[in-house]
């Protein structure tokens, strides 16, 4: 019966098997109408004109939309996350606009929008419409971009700084003259997607008899959605009702708010009086959905001469993109994660965004924190290798001792709290990893034995820590149904988390009932009117603890009732299997379905403070967030003539504090390990000088497929966190975090580059990358 | 045009532009949404469908081609309402999905490649499996899933 923490089958699964779950393109409306977007096709140019003309002449067009015709409407987007409180930064808000009105500033920013019978009409009539442009210089190279005389994106602003952030503690300039050692190196880590299979989608239906607007949407956040869209379309909140029905995958750029298309779909249904549906494809996916990760690190460790770190300088470059709502996430991100599971007496980072002419940058699966990792593990891994220290070692000495948590880092994090590790124990997980992987074997007998067989064979061993589980908020309702069931509904959206298994094994734990018994409702903003969004890896911590919250009330709601029903002490009652009984007499059971009644007083049975039903809603809002951590070891093989990659072992292990389904959570780092293997190797965009993106299409850039993803082997300690009541922490983006710089250590190991002069200090490789580095020796 | 497609054994007569894509058609016009649309050029396989038992991309296919020809889709896959076939039920004890966008395409591709070769290894799996892309679960639960189907 209880089923928290054991590795069940999911709730969500038979519907999703059977085809029959709700995704957004699968709503059917009456009179439904079709959209296509006409974009631009310079990354960076003047629209001098627009002719929609023949566009809206074609047979079943409905209407041609242009900035123009917007009126009031047409206004920049809000932004999102508004910038820290980092004493002396600098912020340059630049958000993104509903359509092109003058400037476009990148490739596939919408310009015109046809609303069409059919999806196939409208690509026709795209095609018929007519832009003159006068094309200008674009944007791309971060350091000519800050150059003087450099082109403008946002040519208002006089410059292309998005923003400037210092955060210091601790003298560096002193640890550098004091150390041992100081290296200094540039690391780069460039553009990837994140290509959910699900590309994105927006359907939207105006009902004038209940003066209501119901929009289906591919978003990580309706509740913040439906909020925007009540604002922007002149409606209260209650007439709007937004549905993230099943999501095929989010991984961030689903949380990206508001992009043009979903606030120009329903403007569209109310306009018109009738449902209208636009689906992204997946050509349109490549430019219109939110990118990650452009930034050029300039960082140096000083050292003392038994390899303890003294401290670390980073300035970074990172590119936000043509506009700039989601804030500074990302290289926060990086800035706070860079400091891992280390401790690092003395810290200067400071970092410029960077506007270019490219698609907008907004967190991806780790949202920034690989480019951290990247930096800190490889600054280590050199400095390994000038002390003449083993890689473990370095690692060992420098972990944040386990009686030092909470640790205070001293920075502010993306929360805009001071980041704080609530608990680790960073050795043990070390340990576990470097016995799995079969170290010690390696770096003696089977490295060694390998090359002399003339194999490449590499090993990479790297740690990291997560920060999971942000605030603000998330809330949880939890009702005892009269047929017995349980209701769970929740304000976040789910894109594949399996949230109707957790929750409901967080729930089932409190009531006593079986799993299958409990119905989540996520991502319906009827169901559950408050909330933020499914990000940063905070479901389980901030939602899963507000229904362990909520749960926790209706159980003594349950017990009130029944021993009112009983006429005995709420001690004597026992809960399980969806029954109360008076302890010792387990056949005069009463069903919660039948107290749920009886919890629905009739007329006389009212008392002052009588509250009908077995309900309750709870919120949860942790302080600061949890901090998981992990390390991740690897034996790969390169083949000497192509240097295509083998990946022979992958071992995770993992501490994301107490486990609510390990099944779900195998699933979860699983993912991003693949997601990070091809950021690591097989994904990166690719631009030229005009902005123009070269490799748009599944053909051209190219995900990790079953026969590239190795199977890996997790194992795991837990810390819990003392920050919520579950002692959770978040998993989503662990096993996406490290890889980049895994797979540094592991190819310079395997080719036996240091030996030849040769280091890794970029991130994405290829093959044919590869290559051309390793010819440099 | 019209024509007349026979889906999971059942004929729908339609007329239908002649550029209609299967994938369209099986969704929109017969409301067979178990097939789901991830590239449009051929190389996700989320659009997988059986074309007289063979794994066809629905989406490099037009609707009217598909007339005299027998087309399995998802939906046709359990033995009856509410009910899991083999595959799927391996599928779910393995946790082989977890968005499930892509899952309809690899159980088609994955019904025919047990059919023709029903005790796989590994390896033969991920091979098989290598022409549909997954985004969430890295794989490993799904060979898993298609591997504990096979001995069953």
């Amino acid at each position: 019966m209880n089923s928290f923490g054991r590795p069940l089958t999911r709730n969500e699964d038979p519907r999703l098997l059977r085809g029959e779950a709700l995704f957004v393109d699968d709503v059917e409306l009456p009179g439904l109408l079709h959209v296509a977007f006409f974009r631009s096709p310079h990354a960076h140019a003047h629209l001098l004109s627009l002719d929609v003309s023949a566009a809206r002449a074609r047979a079943g067009v409905v209407a041609v939309i242009t900035a123009a015709d917007l009126g009031d409407y047409w206004q920049p987007g809000p932004l999102l996350v508004p910038p820290p409180p980092v004493p002396g930064m600098i912020f340059n808000q630049r958000c993104q606009v509903p359509l092109v009105r003058d400037t476009a500033r990148h490739v596939g920013e919408p310009v015109a929008m046809v609303v069409a019978e059919s999806r196939y009409i409208a690509e026709d009539a795209v095609a018929e419409i007519l832009a003159e442009w006068e094309t200008l210089p674009a944007v791309g190279d971060l350091e000519a971009a800050l150059a003087p005389g450099a082109a403008l994106v946002h040519a208002d602003l006089g410059t292309n700084v998005a923003a400037e952030v210092h955060q210091a503690r601790g003298d560096y300039a002193a640890a550098a003259r004091a150390a041992h050692l100081v290296l200094k190196r540039r690391f780069t880590y460039d553009r990837g997607a994140s290509i959910p299979m699900e590309t994105r989608g927006v359907v939207a239906q105006w009902d004038p008899r209940a003066d209501r607007l119901t929009v289906w949407d591919t978003t990580q956040a309706p509740v913040v959605i439906r909020n925007g869209l009540a604002g922007m379309l002149g409606l209260s909140e209650r007439q709007v009702r937004v549905v993230a029905p099943n999501i095929g995958g989010g991984f961030g750029p689903k949380m990206m708010m508001f992009y043009p298309e979903e606030v120009l779909i329903p403007w569209a249904a109310m306009r018109l009086c009738r449902p209208v549906k636009w689906i992204e494809d997946r050509l349109e996916h490549f430019f219109a959905t939110t990118h990650e990760r452009s930034q050029i690190h300039d960082a140096e460790i000083a050292l003392d001469a038994q390899g303890k770190i003294l401290g670390v300088r980073d300035v970074f470059l990172h590119d936000t993109g043509a506009y700039d709502p989601y804030g500074l996430t990302v290289p926060l991100n990086s800035q706070c994660t860079l400091l891992g599971c280390y401790v690092v007496p003395a810290y200067d980072s400071r970092f410029t965004a960077v506007f270019t002419n490219r698609t907008l940058v907004t967190p991806y699966r780790g949202a920034g924190r690989q480019h951290g990792v990247f930096v800190m593990e490889r600054l280590l891994d050199l400095a390994a290798r000038e002390l003449g220290l083993d890689r473990a070692e370095i690692r060992r000495r420098n972990f944040i001792p386990t009686d030092a948590f909470p640790f205070d880092q001293g920075v502010i994090y993306q929360d805009f709290s001071r980041l704080s590790y609530d608990s680790g124990n960073y050795e043990p997980i070390l340990d576990k990893a470097l016995a799995a992987i079969g170290y010690a074997d390696f770096v003696q007998r089977v490295q060694p034995e390998a090359r002399a067989a003339g194999r490449s064979l590499g090993l990479g061993l790297v740690c990291y820590v997560e920060g999971t589980g942000i605030g603000p908020y998330e809330g949880a309702k939890v009702q005892v149904q009269s047929s017995g069931k349980i209701s769970l509904a929740t304000g976040i959206g789910s894109q594949g988390q399996g949230h109707a298994t957790a929750f409901a094994q967080v729930v089932a734990e409190q009531l006593g009932v079986d799993l299958r018994d409990v119905e989540v409702t996520t991502g319906d903003t009827d169901q559950f009117y408050w909330g933020v969004g499914t990000f940063a890896s905070r479901g389980a911590v901030v939602a899963g603890s507000a229904a362990h919250e909520a749960a926790k009330v209706v159980r003594q709601k349950v017990l009130r009732t029944a021993a009112a029903h009983f006429e005995c002490a709420e001690e004597d009652l026992v809960l399980a299997d969806g029954k109360v009984h008076v302890a010792g007499v387990p056949d005069h059971a009463i069903t919660l379905g039948r107290l749920a009644g009886l919890a629905n007083p009739m007329r006389g049975a009212v008392t002052p403070g009588t509250e009908p039903g077995l309900e309750a809603t709870s919120y949860f809002g942790p302080a600061s967030g949890a901090t998981a951590s992990g390390v991740h070891a690897m034996i790969v093989e390169f083949d000497a003539g192509t240097l295509r990659p083998t990946i022979l072992d992958y071992v995770v292990v993992h501490d994301c504090g107490t486990v609510i389904n390990p099944l779900i959570l195998a699933g979860q780092i699983h993912g991003g390990v693949a997601q990070g293997i091809g950021n690591a190797f097989f994904e990166q965009l690719a631009w030229d000088e005009n902005g123009q993106l070269l490799n748009a299409s599944l053909a051209d850039y190219l995900i990790p497929t079953a026969l590239d993803v190795p199977r890996m082997r997790l194992d795991h300690t837990v810390t819990p966190s003392p920050l919520n009541p579950l002692g959770v922490k978040g998993a989503g983006e662990a096993g996406a975090i490290p890889v980049g710089a895994l797979f540094a250590q592991a190819i310079e190991d395997a080719l036996d580059l240091p030996a030849r002069g040769i280091e890794i200090l970029e991130m994405p490789l290829g093959p044919s990358r590869l290559w051309e580095i390793t010819q440099r020796g | 045009m019209k024509f007349t497609i026979r889906v999971n054994g059942v004929e729908h007569t339609r007329e239908v532009e002649p550029r209609l894509l299967l994938s369209d058609f099986l969704r929109h016009e017969i409301g067979l949404t178990g097939t789901h649309v991830g590239c449009e050029h051929g190389v996700c396989g989320a659009c997988t469908i059986l074309w007289d038992g063979a794994p066809v991309r629905s989406c490099l296919a037009f609707a009217v081609q598909a007339e005299g020809h027998e087309i399995r889709t998802v939906e046709g896959l359990a033995p009856g309402p509410g009910q899991l076939n083999p595959l799927q039920q391996a599928f779910r004890d393995a946790h082989g999905l977890q968005c499930g966008y892509c899952t309809p395409g690899i159980l088609m591709t994955m019904t025919a490649f047990l059919e023709e070769n029903p005790k796989p290894d590994e390896a033969q799996v991920r091979e098989a499996l290598s022409g549909n892309l997954c985004r969430c679960t890295g794989y490993q639960h799904i060979v898993d899933a298609v591997l504990l189907a096979s001995q069953a």
